[in-house]
């Protein structure tokens, strides 16, 4: 972004273009720039600082297509007094966007690898990019699953892409809710428990894993149960941010600054820290 | 008549079973279809049956007045649902009942807790499989009632 050649820490103002519902908390916001111009390039797994003005910024994970930079699409929830703010923008209004920041999920480095995605609630958000950039380089990878949970079918967000997505031949979808009404024909059960309905080999597989803290635990352990590398379970932590920038030490989680080191991390490399309670 | 020792030996839960044993708890099995939306049991009914299923998927509900029923999980292929191991005539907590087409092989527990009385190496291997599904089932509930997404 042309901002950051002058001050990084200057947001662009980029104007919403389109807003949709994806539950009853949570909303995928399209923007773009106010000033017009193409947008600017991402990884799979890169976050931006959104700001409202007079309110605060927060980190939000791109969850657009890599491929199509032009459209920057994020999806928020409402928790708190920013997330909030955000998610009640209407078409047209603005706010400002630094970024993007943050090391990416190593798709790149995945060809020739059977890819396991797990996201388990708004998880989905940081690592449809990924999903992206795997189905449109289909052929450079092996078997290819996506495992996706949430609380109800109601929490369940993208659905229209989770359809589409079950109907392709080349890409197992495997989506599970804790509880559902009458009527819900899917699966009721944890994450966990569907990676052993998963084909992969454990030797050449790489697993991107992205979910509330509980939920990434027990997912990471079964995946090492089932024989997976460490090196290979890629993790997405989230931590409070400041400046995104590695410079103020807010994100700091044991020698890691989690908004340049991370957020995306080999599990071997923050295993310690992940596991650690107090931190 | 057909043996269903074959089918025994392929399901999961009772991989690596001696043959011998799979002979005995063929005398207990029966081969159960159930439609979708077939009940397999349902709430207070006495849990006669142990079930492996083979095919299909079954949903296990729970019946909340006004809400109606509450599907807290899925089995399918693979997976066993009922209860082993309560000297009294015990009942079911809870609805099961077949998502789409199920087949399924229905173990008579009683006469299955007899022979393994009679013979306590097969209710030994066959109380390692059932605690084991307990520990997964324990973790699952456990998993569920924290709101792992919150
Ligand atoms: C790298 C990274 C990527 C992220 N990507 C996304 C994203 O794509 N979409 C998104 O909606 N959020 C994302 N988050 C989380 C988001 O940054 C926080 O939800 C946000 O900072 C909350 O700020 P707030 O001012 O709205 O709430 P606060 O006032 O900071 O918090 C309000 C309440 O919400 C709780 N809370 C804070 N964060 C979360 C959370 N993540 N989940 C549940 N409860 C929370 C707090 O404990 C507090 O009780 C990401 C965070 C990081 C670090
Ligand atoms: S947010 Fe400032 S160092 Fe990470």
């Amino acid at each position: 972004m042309c901002s950051q050649l002058t001050d990084p820490m200057l947001p662009t103002p980029y104007q919403v273009l389109k807003r949709v519902r994806e539950t009853k908390d949570t909303f995928t916001l399209t923007l773009a720039p106010v000033k017009g111009g193409q947008g600017f390039p991402f990884a799979p797994g890169q976050f931006n600082m959104l700001y409202i003005f007079g309110v605060g910024e927060v980190p939000i994970s791109i969850s657009g297509d890599p491929d199509r930079p032009e459209k920057l699409v994020h999806t928020v929830r409402a928790v708190g007094a920013v997330s909030r703010a955000i998610c009640g923008l209407k078409k047209g209004d603005t706010l400002g966007v630094r970024g993007p920041y943050g090391v990416p999920w190593p798709v790149k480095a995945a060809p020739g690898y059977d890819v396991l995605v797990i996201a388990g609630g708004l998880g989905l958000a940081p690592v449809r990019p990924a999903v992206y950039h795997l189905l449109a380089r289909r052929p450079e990878y092996g078997n290819l699953e996506l495992i996706y949970g949430a609380r109800t079918p109601e929490d369940l967000v993208y659905r229209r892409e989770l359809s589409l997505w079950r109907g392709r031949f080349d890409f197992r979808v495997h989506v599970t809710v804790d509880a559902a009404r009458n009527g819900w024909r899917g699966n009721v059960g944890v994450v966990p428990n569907l990676i052993a309905r998963a084909r992969f080999d454990p030797e050449q597989t790489m697993a991107l894993v992205c979910g509330p803290g509980v939920m990434m635990r027990f997912t990471v352990q079964e995946l090492v149960n089932r024989g997976l590398k460490m090196e290979n379970i890629y993790v997405s932590l989230e931590r409070n941010m400041k400046c995104g920038l590695g410079l103020c030490g807010h994100c700091q989680l044991g020698p890691f600054f989690v908004c340049k080191d991370g957020p995306v991390f080999p599990y071997d490399r923050v295993r310690d820290w992940f596991l650690m309670r107090e931190v | 008549m057909e043996t269903l020792e074959p089918v025994l030996a392929a399901h999961p839960f009772l991989q690596g079973l001696d043959p011998r044993h799979l002979k005995i708890i063929g005398e207990c099995a029966s081969k159960v279809n159930f439609s979708a939306g077939e009940f397999l049991f349902r709430e207070q009914d006495e849990a006669t049956n142990f079930y492996l299923i083979n095919h299909g998927r079954v949903a296990v509900e729970i019946f909340r007045a006004r809400r109606g029923p509450v599907n807290v999980q899925t089995l399918r292929e693979g997976e066993a649902v009922g209860w082993l191991w309560f000297g009294k005539p015990y009942h079911w907590h809870f609805d099961a009942r077949a998502v789409q087409l199920t087949r399924a092989l229905a173990l008579d527990v009683k006469s299955l807790m007899q022979r393994c009385d009679q013979d306590p190496q097969l209710g030994y291997e066959l109380m390692k499989r059932y605690a084991h599904m307990l520990a997964v089932q324990f973790r699952v509930a456990i998993l569920q009632l924290g709101d792992m997404y919150g």
